[in-house]
């Protein structure tokens, strides 16, 4: 069973790293997000630094978001699904097993390149490890949130346009608590660690939650 | 019971009906296969080959009648005791065709032969290293079919497996469904031409 979980995790991270994988796009997408904000706003550097947080964090999740209608769409198209249905381990398990593969090649990468990007939104300095620090936590919930909605497409055609409707609302609180923990970080009257908590909580949940609810749609799927 | 073969089971299929996008496609089909037991399922397109095929793998819920597997311990599970190759061969193009039957056996379990040899029985032995996605039709679905060799397991549903394949490929297979049968394995294969199994029975679904 073990074999079979590190299976699935390791043939989706190798998928993610070869060439056409998906892997990247999120990665270059946040880039793009993130380098294009500055030349909209305009050359005002507080009021650059003062919503940098919240430019990342929502770039963050875009990007998560972006790639996601793939995550169980390309293993249902070839017949994957199947196998891993066909396995003795739990869907759960395998849903899990996806989930962590996913967010190790779009979460991950993208909190990893934040204080690079902080440059370029002026983020003062006593607040990009805290920032990173949201993303890393914040990120697997957005992953598995997801996740769920990506299984209940999974057996559409046309389903790419449905999970972003589907997902993004609740990924609001998400995106809440995480840019009130970085902006906590910068000052305020707030301590950084209570919006922080609250934000690996519905990250532990949504991972539990998610895991289930994509493995119920699967197995509804057809 | 000689080593490497399977513990005798048997199938048993009971008044399935099937509807799909709320049209009935066919109903009070019953059917039993044991083991060492061949069945070629026949009947026009769109008769529910596949359809029938979807609902003994466990992906595809009957409409009505029951499903059962006798003798194969405490849960008996279709899903988990057979496999399938289908039109949808379950191959990842960006890997090559060894990491795609070592990912099939890791998440099968009941390994049997090694990925390589499996790819040398079906004669891509060549291929190991390719991706998927440079191979042809024939030579996808002879890795599909190495699948069947690299995890133990009683039930194969085949759907169609001869399409594509070319003479020599065909009478491979063939000879691989004859060595399941021997070691009381079974196989119920959805085909429009002949499967090469003396002992095969007819199952035909529709007019």
């Amino acid at each position: 069973m073990t074999r079979a979980f590190i299976a699935i995790l390791k043939r989706d991270l190798a998928l993610a790293s070869r060439a056409g994988g998906g892997g990247e796009l999120a990665l270059v997408f946040f880039l793009t997000l993130v380098v294009l904000v500055p030349f909209a706003l305009g050359p005002d550097l507080n009021l650059l630094s003062r919503i940098g947080p919240a430019i990342l964090w929502l770039g963050a999740l875009l990007s998560v978001l972006i790639g996601l209608d793939r995550l169980f769409q390309s293993d249902e198209e070839d017949g994957s699904l199947d196998l891993i249905r066909a396995s003795a381990l739990p869907l759960e398990l395998a849903v899990l097993a996806k989930g962590l593969a996913h967010w190790l090649t779009t979460g991950l990468p993208l909190a990893l390149i934040t204080p690079l990007l902080g440059l370029l939104v002026a983020l003062p300095g006593e607040g990009v490890l805290p920032l990173v620090a949201t993303l890393l936590v914040g990120t697997p919930a957005l992953s598995f949130i997801g996740a769920g909605g990506a299984a209940l497409a999974a057996s559409l055609r046309r389903g790419g346009l449905i999970v972003p409707v589907l997902v993004a609302p609740l990924t609001v609180p998400v995106l809440i608590f995480g840019v009130s923990a970085a902006n906590a970080a910068l000052g305020g009257t707030v301590p950084f660690l209570t919006p922080f908590l609250i934000l690996c909580a519905i990250s532990l949940a949504a991972i539990v939650v998610g895991t289930v609810a994509a493995a119920a749609a699967l197995r509804q799927a057809d | 019971m000689t080593p490497g073969s399977f513990s005798p089971t048997r199938l048993l299929a009971e008044n399935l009906a099937c509807r799909r996008g709320g049209r009935l496609i066919f109903e009070r089909l019953s059917f039993s296969l044991a083991s060492g037991e061949a069945i070629a399922l026949t009947g026009r397109n769109g008769a529910g080959k596949s359809s029938l095929i979807a609902m003994l793998c466990g992906r595809l819920r009957p409409d009505g009648g029951s499903i059962l597997l006798e003798g194969a311990g405490d849960e008996p599970a279709l899903a988990e005791n057979s496999h399938l190759v289908g039109h949808r061969d379950g191959l990842k193009t960006a890997l090559t065709a060894g990491e795609n039957l070592a990912f099939a056996q890791a998440v099968l379990g009941d390994a049997a032969l090694a990925p390589a040899e499996a790819l040398a029985v079906v004669g891509l032995a060549h291929a190991a290293e390719l991706p998927v996605g440079y191979l042809s039709a024939g030579q996808r679905r002879r890795v599909a079919l190495a699948r069947l060799l690299v995890s133990r397991r009683p039930y194969w549903l085949l759907d169609e497996p001869m399409s594509a394949l070319d003479t020599a490929s065909q009478a491979m297979l063939a000879g691989l469904m004859r060595d399941h049968l021997a070691q009381g394995g079974a196989i119920l294969a959805a085909t429009h031409g002949p499967l090469g199994l003396d002992g095969a029975r007819e199952l035909r679904i529709g007019p």
